[in-house]
């Protein structure tokens, strides 16, 4: 199964929505969002059934009985993420808590324990085509492991499936780090704002730091022509290819508001992505099977 | 006052309000929490830049004194530390240093070294005093670096906390810290959809909040849809403007560029500081 | 000499899993006596460095060699520091994978990942 994924660095450039155009253009029978802490992908996914929801757990939470809690401070006194308040009671932080087991393991008289908790839901859709998504719980960590079972649950439903698009998360962090694994290509949606400019550099050093193929493409070009053309330039200076522009249409936003995506409707943004689409394929063909995976 | 700009979704304004309504209220400062991807340095181009890494703390082993028992091994719930050929090994990206194979080691074997996760930067433009914080890439999570920043803000009556998107423990942690939350959102529904995420987040930390409406077009915004049906403040609104959109893909501050922002942002500060202190 | 194999199912019919860090079981094979045992992974439900907590496991078995799809770097280090030698498996058979090893047909895992601070995917 060949897997593009599709960064930005900056929220807001335009992934989820190209990511459904490609599905589209596509007829991708495999796709997963892993935008797992704000994930949108469903709202343009045209999906026909209810999906399977399987809870998630991720690291255990250390709790404190009243009863038992000597208060001796020991377990305060040595946790590195503050996560254990006095008031009355000593009690955990679950947010703050990233379950190293620290204090269960110092109690003197066995206060603590270490309980599994539920940081999240898996989603999957597999009615036609296998759809795969996550939503973490409010305030959680480790969004990495569910990033990763959103993709193990997408192959794992689609094996047969040959090609597979996702839709990544903005930053540099541990959910972007954990959906480049095993991709073949990262497809970066840059804005012309330099604000976007940084951001994206700072996406493309990170895919090579994990040395992952990567291909530009700029959205809303015509905001800035200035910055469009800086962008360009850079991809040419640093042997990036650059797959196209897309212009700034506001068709794209009613399109996105009636759960459409903008392949579906006329106008230039759509022709642009279309472009885009086809020049970000014959990159990842031309990759081939030099991956001895 | 610590006003907190958060959205759930990423690109929808977070950065041009919290920068705008510092650069409005003249003598204040600007934090920019957005650790991953930092913007706010941008638009101030801040002077008199002073720079401080910020570490964490990983193990380091004494071979000498380490017996390999193993205490340490069994211990690490992310599987950081591995015994292999007589020796142990510590993997420095696994480690998320909660220190607890230091403090058990029966030997005494194991001590704190620091490891380099990123940096805080301060500044100034003008009246503003600009906090800036960066994540290394191919570093995990930011949170050591917004704790750092945290805690330097203060000194100021007026400080604009800019967070990072989503609504994840990095949020969690930036929200905590303010007395105020404003929510930017677009008109869009996966604007509404990750903002209702972001509000759910603001009302379970007990925080007051108020929505500016971004990006506004003439037909219906879903988003404010969103607030009456759930009964949130609008706060503001700033309407799409092709104009102000090419100022800020520019890194201009826009009340700093034309009278017509500045009263935008200007009045939007007076109704933030009248829902702060009413 | 003893060669390890991650499966899907504890079955010497059994699928090689393609996940060496999550694999649900481990196949540990003699190839002088022929005889095989299966077990747990308790690596596959680690948060994060699975990779490295199986490759625990491989080499606290006393394992000459790993016979796997793939390999992360930092489950590499820990292989190589203990002298465990990684094959790259030729197909999805578990039994067709021990005769080429027997054979000495199996080339050793060049491609190693870079770790993706454990959360492979």
């Amino acid at each position: 199964m060949k897997q593009l994924l599709i960064l930005s660095g900056k929220g807001g450039t335009g992934k989820t929505t190209i990511a459904s155009a490609f599905i589209e253009l596509a007829r991708a029978k495999a796709f997963a969002d892993c935008d797992v802490d704000a994930p949108n992908l469903h709202l343009v996914a045209k999906l026909t059934a209810e999906p399977q929801r399987k809870d998630f757990y991720g690291l255990p939470k250390a709790e404190i009985d009243a009863e038992i809690c000597i208060h001796c401070n020991r377990c305060r006194d040595n946790c590195r993420f503050d996560a254990i308040h006095k008031n009355e009671d000593y009690h955990v932080d679950i947010f703050a808590c990233e379950g190293c087991g620290l204090c269960a393991a110092l109690c003197p008289v066995k206060a603590i324990s270490m309980k599994p908790a539920v940081a999240g839901e898996l989603i999957l859709n597999d009615k036609d085509t296998v759809f795969s998504s996550a939503c973490l719980k409010m305030g959680s960590g480790n969004s990495g492991l569910l990033v990763s079972s959103v993709k193990k649950q997408m192959k794992d439903a689609a094996e047969n499936a040959d090609f597979a698009i996702i839709d990544g998360s903005p930053g540099i962090g541990c959910p972007v780090i954990a959906s480049l694994s095993g991709v073949d290509i990262v497809l970066i949606v840059a804005e012309p704002s330099l604000s976007g400019f940084s951001d994206m550099e700072r996406i493309l050093h990170t895919a090579a730091y994990f040395q992952m193929p990567a291909a530009v493409c700029i959205n809303k070009y015509d905001v800035n022509p200035g910055n469009t053309e800086k962008i360009v330039d850079y991809c040419q200076e640093n042997s990036l290819p650059f797959v196209g522009k897309i212009p700034f249409d506001n068709e794209a936003v009613r399109a996105v508001n009636s759960g459409r995506t903008i392949v579906e409707g006329s106008g230039h943004a759509s022709q642009a992505v279309r472009e885009v689409f086809k020049n970000t394929l014959e990159i990842l063909i031309g990759l081939g099977d030099e991956d001895d995976e | 006052m610590k006003i907190a700009v958060l959205s759930g979704k990423g690109g929808t304004g977070k950065t041009l309000v919290s920068v705008n309504l510092a650069a409005a209220a003249k003598d204040s400062m600007y934090v920019d929490c957005d650790v991953e991807e930092p913007n706010g340095h941008l638009f101030f181009k801040p002077e008199e830049v002073k720079s401080r890494q910020v570490a964490v703390e990983i193990p380091l082993v004494d071979g000498d004194k380490c017996t390999g028992c193993r205490v340490c091994v069994d211990f690490c719930n992310y599987n950081a530390l591995a015994w292999i050929g007589g020796e142990l090994k510590i993997f420095d990206e696994i480690c998320h240093s909660c220190g607890g194979c230091i403090v058990l080691c029966p030997e005494k074997a194991l001590k704190g070294k620091e490891k380099v996760v990123g940096q805080v930067q301060r500044g100034k433009s003008e009246g503003v005093t600009v906090f800036t914080g960066m994540l290394n890439p191919g570093v995990a999570s930011g949170v050591p670096i917004i704790k750092e920043l945290l805690k330097e803000t203060g000194g100021k009556e007026q400080i604009f906390i800019d967070c990072p998107p989503g609504s994840a423990c990095i949020v969690m942690e930036t929200v905590a810290a303010a007395d105020y939350c404003i929510l930017v959102a677009e008109p869009t529904l996966f604007g509404v959809h990750n903002l209702s995420m972001v509000w759910e987040l603001v009302k379970h930390m007990g925080k007051p909040c108020g929505v500016v409406l971004n990006k506004c077009l003439e037909e219906e915004n879903p988003a404010e849809k969103f607030c009456a049906e759930k009964g949130i403040e609008i706060i503001g609104s700033i309407p799409f403007d092709s104009e102000l959109g090419l100022l800020n893909s520019n890194a201009l501050i826009a009340v700093r560029e034309n009278a017509k922002y500045e009263k935008l942002f200007r009045d939007l500060l007076l109704r933030v500081t009248r829902e702060v202190r009413p | 000499m003893k060669i390890a194999i991650p499966v899907d199912e504890k079955s010497m019919e059994s699928t090689v899993c393609q996940s060496f860090g999550r694999t649900p079981y481990y196949l540990f094979y003699d190839t002088e006596g022929g005889t095989s045992e299966f077990r747990d992974n308790s690596a596959s439900a680690s948060q994060g460095g699975a990779g490295i907590r199986a490759a625990q496991l491989i080499v606290d078995e006393k394992t000459d060699a790993l016979l796997t799809p793939r390999c992360g770097e930092n489950a590499a280090q820990v292989l190589r520091g203990a002298g465990v030698k990684i094959y790259k498996t030729i197909n999805n058979s578990v039994r067709d994978n021990i005769e080429a090893f027997k054979e000495g047909k199996l080339n050793e895992l060049k491609k190693i990942h870079p770790g993706f601070h454990n959360h492979r995917g």
